[in-house]
């Protein structure tokens, strides 16, 4: 605190501005999926072996359908979060840094939205 | 003159020059499971995709999903999940402030120890229908 100077204590602000924000937000995801990784994870190990049409059903049904959603809305932005303090922890340079968020945030919305997407089309089907 | 080498200084932390102890393992092993699993979601999205799209194309995941090599993989995806979890719960106290005296966390790690090979039994258990 010492090595700040008024402005700066004023504004409550270090040299990241806005990191109470994502730090923050990285923990409402995580506390969020302690229930849905369960929700997700136990009808997943239910379905993987079965035949297409079983599998099919389970996410048929409105409720696996929407915690599958859930799920995979919310692990997008947790996955993007962890991965963004693993690259910023690890990758040096501007331009490699830049390109591996921006690749980052690509990779885990393209995932989000192909699991939402995916699932709602199997349960609309249904 | 004095910053000729501005770029060349060692950064913080060297990890490098402490002795590993268990508790660092267990962080760093945080981190590697996190990344693991952003490819075993890649193949479970890939997998709903095809289930989505037709019959034919889900035979085709489902049998790479049911390989001995998917299966090697969702095992261990189903180990570091495990992991991830109990330690994440482990990182939630930390972030309310608890838990950071060395007996405690010393512990606790070994709690996320035996609470990842639980869970990982008790999901191998779902896939075998006990339960």
């Amino acid at each position: 605190m010492g090595y700040q100077t008024d402005r700066q204590r004023v504004e409550g602000l270090g040299s990241a501005k806005d990191g109470t924000v994502e730090w923050w937000k990285q923990r409402v995801a995580a506390v969020a999926l302690i229930p849905l990784v369960f929700l997700f994870v136990v009808p997943l190990l239910r379905a993987v072996g079965s035949d297409f049409n079983t599998v099919r059903e389970i996410y048929q049904s409105p409720f696996n359908a929407i915690t599958g959603i859930l799920f995979f809305i919310v692990i997008m932005s947790h996955l993007r979060q962890g991965l963004q303090e693993v690259i910023v922890d690890y990758v040096h340079g501007k331009a490699t840094m830049t390109i591996s968020l921006l690749a980052n945030t690509m990779f885990t919305t393209l995932i989000g939205i192909t699991g939402v997407f995916s699932i709602a089309k199997i349960a609309f089907s249904g | 003159m004095a910053d000729v080498n501005r770029g060349d200084r060692p950064l913080s932390p060297h990890l490098s020059i402490y002795r590993p102890l268990y508790t660092m393992i267990l962080s760093i092993t945080h981190r590697i499971t996190g990344v693991g699993m952003a490819l075993s979601i890649t193949m479970i999205t890939w997998w709903f995709l095809a289930l989505a799209v037709s019959e034919e194309y889900f035979e085709v995941a489902n049998a790479v999903m049911t390989s001995v090599a998917g299966g090697f993989i969702l095992l261990a995806s189903l180990w570091a999940l495990s992991f991830h979890f109990c330690n994440g719960i482990r990182h939630l106290f930390w972030d309310a402030g608890k838990g950071f005296e060395l007996e405690t966390a010393w512990r606790s790690g070994l709690a996320v120890l035996a609470g990842s090979v639980v869970l990982t039994i008790a999901g191998i258990m779902v896939v075998a229908g006990v339960f």
